[in-house]
């Protein structure tokens, strides 16, 4: 049932106080309509019996409290759904913006969604291949994960990003396969990018893009991934789809959360961030994954620049604790030239186990990971040594992993944006390069596939 | 009557005129019937915590009481179940209301259909009270669940019978002091916040073995203490405590994903039932007990998640069972208790968390221990291990702070060794355990006598290498003598060979005190013949240099059946350095 109400009494930044209310549910969505009759999109915060507090979408410039009316919904924030989006663009709030009309919706969902049921979820364990060896061969993605991009101001993570939504794949079967792109306060260049290369590559007909860029409202960025992931869903659990979500740029939304906490004059937690950035955050990330008796499935790839590549500032930490994992993007490997800049060594896929062997990948997989990880981090240890003592000081072991180092930061994780490799390919390659190292130090690997794989390259 | 919503913001809700609410009171809020629970009571106002989302619930709704406060069912039917943090069983929820969770849904916690074949062993006429047995029901193949008398009762039995029935059914009669009869039932309930009643409590002196070599040999934990386990993400905080959840000697698991990820819950669901028990060879399932409250599920429900989750396992040590309760991430839960002392407007302390946080946290730890229940006289126990994620692993977190004055023993989780894939990435250095030395009888009985000694023996290597490590930074290797340079080369077997555990290897994963003590017993056998073969002048390199050093890294990949195994490597260090000095005298 609509209200409509002419008793707006205070306004601080996007918040809107309404008096003399009655009736008013908790999350219900407002429209203000202003003096020219334009429309400003919000919803409710807070509701007791006569007063109502009404966060707007967008800002609060030219409302005059005494002029404006609100009007409330009766119902909560719900977007609009149909397979006719893919290939469209919209706004932080579900509206098209690319010219091409309006679309028909099949069908409304709530933009919060419901926490899946941990009973009713299937475990990720198909592995998707990226192409590209650092993460294919040390970090595997499975369908169904949320694996951010830990970058930083200057980085390639675009790049990077757009190398796997164009390369990723899952081994043997042709599938249908969409993404969804939500970008939050970002330029206009870095979003140009992204529709750019999936044009190029035709990515775009199976894509739906939502747009905020840095200068669209700051309040939308809130809504923005809510309505992109309610999308998401539709297209993997009512269209059976296998979705790929990247949101980008995290930092950007947690701002916008920092902002609107602030004007609500909450109490702060670390650094200014509201207390509740944690489970607010994970109402996003968790809604990653795959269902059981539902064939499609939800992976995302958010992308947060860490402020200063500080890894414990609370927006890379608290993701950190909620995703499956992280992929590292690196300064000084960056320096060095190397593309993509993955430090593998702080990077992690927490779902790698269950979707490489025999079967999935290969037998050898869990251990040629395992022992490059080790080398590579002895090799960087004994680097380090030599940069404070020389090389004179190592022991003639450390010089051999300083060299494993070098090789397998040229060779292996050194690929460029557009080579693709198969996961064969990745892993021969690991090999060749353990061939560097001593056989005995090979303590990871099973004897066997030492034999095996080993002898072969030899 | 019913009371009325005057305020709702976020997971609070402000009613008034609710007819004697009472704290901690559960309540149904609105006209879906959401679950909360009263947190506060000013004049005719009352402050509700509620435990599904609130959306689209205004003020005008009622609020009905329900009289009883935040409780769990306990009876047979508990195992194998997975629950949300307010024990409703997400199974049945899945089955019959789909895969996503909607609100206002309330299933009973145990089935009240199933039947269930009770024997009965007390006898009529005799006087027993709260806690003492009735009889019992077989569970599952290894769960004997033993029915007694609510802990709140005691009195007269006039009357039980054996026989089939549900958890309704009435079972016997017991008549109290005031000549009140109450009927008995397999079930009854009990609030979560309050500790269930025991005879008396004990010291721990058994440890609780895990079959983790770091931790069994280094920093064990006793059956009845309590642990944390901080560190930052991506260390394997997860990984640890569902390890422990799968081989820890204990007979029921109590697992609480507590904010925790929503596939973590589901490896666990998929895992458990395929694994077996090394004890009964039993699915592992057999004797778990799950509570899932994930980071997007309702935050005040997750609050309340480890209490559920400790009065579950309370009840089962009630029976005479060593219990073990895993909670992933406590942390979580104090963020849970911050987000809604924020929303009452209360007075925060440090960080934002509400003052009575160290409380909180003291009062969950608190109820860990090695005890005398009073329905028999053998020791029962209920250990405590806590996963605590401080922000960017500072463990000046208060969280953390307030956990250390608790527990007694710390496994410090370390970045720069999960970096090296080195796990568990336990560091030696700075965790620690109280336990060990009280232990010390179990450890010369059931194991050697030489446990101790070789375990401090192994942590003085690993100390010595931190020191030889700062100086190897500053002059370089060369400058170390051969001595000092094998102690390095110890450590880094004891690193390699003997901590670092495969928790994905099907013989790495678990490890029997027996193996890890020769395991240990072989590394140092090396380091004490090269020790000798060093004094005599032989080159370092000639030492290392032996073939036998593979044999002891393979060593974790022998399985227990193979055990002898690892003797014969003994004997091959003998052997190699037998050559080297014959070799040596014959030149």
């Amino acid at each position: 049932m609509i209200k409509e109400y002419k008793s707006a009494t205070g306004l601080e930044g996007p918040l809107m106080i309404v008096e003399g209310i009655e009736g008013i549910k908790y999350g219900e969505l407002t429209d203000v309509e202003l003096q020219d009759g334009s429309i400003r999109r919000g919803q409710v915060l807070e509701t007791s019996e006569k007063r109502a507090l009404v966060q707007l979408f967008e800002s609060s410039q030219g409302i005059s409290t005494s002029l404006a009316t609100v009007r409330f919904l009766g119902r909560g924030m719900t977007t609009s759904l149909t397979r006719e989006m893919l290939g469209r663009i919209f706004n932080g709030v579900g509206d098209p913006i690319d010219d091409t009309g309006e679309i028909i919706p099949e069908k409304h969902m709530d933009i919060n969604g419901s926490p899946i049921n941990p009973y009713s979820r299937n475990f990720p364990s198909e592995f998707i291949q990226t192409g590209v060896s650092a993460i294919d061969g040390l970090l595997t993605l499975v369908r169904g994960q949320k694996l951010p991009i830990f970058s930083g101001s200057g980085l390639p993570h675009a790049q990077l990003a757009a190398q796997i939504a164009r390369q990723s794949k899952t081994l043997g079967k042709a599938e249908e396969f969409a993404v969804v792109f939500a970008a939050m306060g970002i330029t206009f260049e870095e979003a140009n990018f992204f529709i750019d290369d999936l044009r190029k590559t035709g990515a775009i007909e199976r894509s739906i893009l939502y747009i905020n860029l840095a200068n669209d409202p700051v309040i939308e960025r809130i809504a923005i991934p809510r309505v992109a992931l309610t999308a998401a869903e539709y297209l993997a659990f009512e269209l059976d789809m296998h979705v790929l979500v990247i949101l980008t740029d995290m930092t950007n939304y947690c701002e916008a959360l920092r902002e609107i906490s602030a004007a609500r004059k909450e109490v702060p937690g670390r650094r200014g961030y509201p207390g509740y950035m944690y489970t607010d955050l994970s109402m996003l990330y968790e809604r990653a994954g795959r269902i059981k008796g539902k064939s499609g499935s939800i992976t995302q790839f958010p992308i947060l620049t860490m402020p200063e590549d500080d890894k414990t500032h609370p927006i890379p930490d608290l993701t950190g604790y909620i995703t499956e994992g992280q992929v590292f993007l690196g300064r000084d490997i960056h320096r060095k030239g190397i593309l993509p800049p993955i430090n593998v060594l702080p990077s992690l896929s927490r779902l790698m186990q269950k979707g490489i062997g025999e079967g999935k990948t290969r037998e050898d997989h869990a251990d040629v990971a395992n022992q490059l990880f080790a080398a590579y981090a002895k090799g960087v240890e004994s680097r380090e040594l030599a940069v404070v003592l020389g090389e004179a000081a190592l022991t003639p072991i450390d010089r051999i992993y300083v060299k494993f180092a070098e090789q397998f930061e040229q060779k292996f994780i050194n690929q460029g944006f557009e080579e693709n490799r198969s996961i064969d390919e990745t892993l021969n390659l690991g090999w060749k390069l353990l061939t560097i190292l001593p056989r005995t130090e090979l303590k990871r690997i099973r004897n066997e596939y030492i034999d095996r794989y080993l002898g072969e390259k030899n | 009557m019913a009371g009325k919503i005057i305020k709702v913001s976020g997971p609070l809700v402000v009613a008034r005129s609710l007819e004697n609410p009472m704290m901690y009171e559960v309540v149904k809020v609105g006209e879906i019937g959401l679950f909360g629970e009263i947190i506060g009571i000013n004049g005719d106002e009352a402050s509700i915590q509620v435990y599904e989302q609130t959306e689209g619930v205004g003020p005008g709704e009622p609020v009905v009481n329900t009289g009883n406060q935040l409780s769990v069912e306990l009876g047979p039917g508990l195992i194998k179940q997975i629950y949300d943090g307010i024990q409703r069983p997400l199974d049945i929820i899945s089955n019959k209301y789909g895969s996503f969770i909607a609100r206002g849904i309330s299933e009973p916690p145990i089935s009240y259909e199933t039947k269930w074949y009770f024997t009965a062993t007390a006898r009529p006429g005799e006087k027993l009270r709260g806690g003492q047995r009735l009889g019992y029901v077989e569970e599952t193949e290894i769960v004997r669940h033993w029915v007694m008398v609510p802990p709140n009762l005691s009195g007269e039995l006039l009357d039980i019978s054996s026989g089939t029935y549900t958890v309704k059914d009435t079972i016997g009669m017991l008549k109290d002091s005031f000549d009140e009869k109450h009927i008995l039932r397999l079930a009854h309930k009990w609030p979560v916040r309050q500790g269930r009643p025991f005879k008396r409590k004990i010291n721990p002196t058994i440890p609780l073995i895990t079959g983790q070599r770091v931790l069994d040999t280094f920093f064990p934990l006793a059956k009845g203490g309590s642990a944390c386990i901080p560190g930052p993400f991506g260390s394997g905080k997860t990984v640890v405590q569902h390890q422990l959840a799968k081989w820890a000697d204990a007979e029921i698991i109590v697992y609480v994903g507590c904010g925790e990820r929503g596939n973590e819950m589901t490896d666990v669901l998929i895992e458990f039932p395929e694994l077996k028990d090394p004890k009964s060879g039993r699915p592992l399932m057999e004797r778990t007990i799950l509570i899932a409250n994930t980071s997007n599920m309702p935050v005040a429900a997750r609050e309340a998640s480890v209490f559920t989750g400790i009065t579950l396992a309370e009840y089962y040590r009630d029976m005479g069972y060593n219990v073990a309760l895993m909670a992933d991430s406590t942390s979580r839960w104090a963020e849970a208790m911050r987000e809604i002392s924020g929303r009452l407007e209360e007075m925060p302390g440090e960080e934002g968390y509400p003052a009575y946080l160290a409380s909180r946290i003291s009062e969950f730890y608190e109820r860990a221990g090695l005890v005398i229940p009073f329905g028999s006289d053998e020791e029962a126990s209920l250990s405590v291990i806590g996963a605590v994620s401080p922000p960017g692993g500072d463990l000046s977190d208060p969280v953390v702070q307030a956990t250390l004055r608790e527990v007694r023993v710390f496994w410090g989780l370390d970045a720069k060794l999960a970096y090296a894939r080195h796990f568990p990435a336990i560091n030696w250095l700075s965790s620690y355990s109280l336990y060990s030395d009280l232990m010390n009888n179990f450890y010369n009985k059931e194991v050697s006598e030489l446990w101790l000694k070789n375990r401090q023996t192994a942590l003085r290597i690993l100390q010595e290498e931190s020191e030889l490590e700062e100086i190897v930074r500053l002059v370089g290797i060369d400058a170390l003598s051969p001595k000092d340079r094998l102690t390095l080369e110890i450590a880094r077997s004891i690193k390699e060979d003997f901590l670092h555990q495969n928790a994905f290897h099907e013989v790495d994963t678990y490890t029997s005190l027996k193996k890890q003590f020769l395991m240990l017993e072989s590394i140092l056998l090396f380091f004490e013949l090269a020790m000798e073969a060093i004094a005599s002048d032989v080159p370092l390199d000639l030492i290392l240099e032996q073939d036998v050093r593979e044999e002891i890294a393979r060593m974790k990949y022998h399985p227990e059946e193979e055990i002898d195994k690892i003797k014969a490597v003994q004997n091959s260090i003998r052997n190699a350095f037998d050559e080297i000095k014959t070799r040596r005298a014959s030149a």
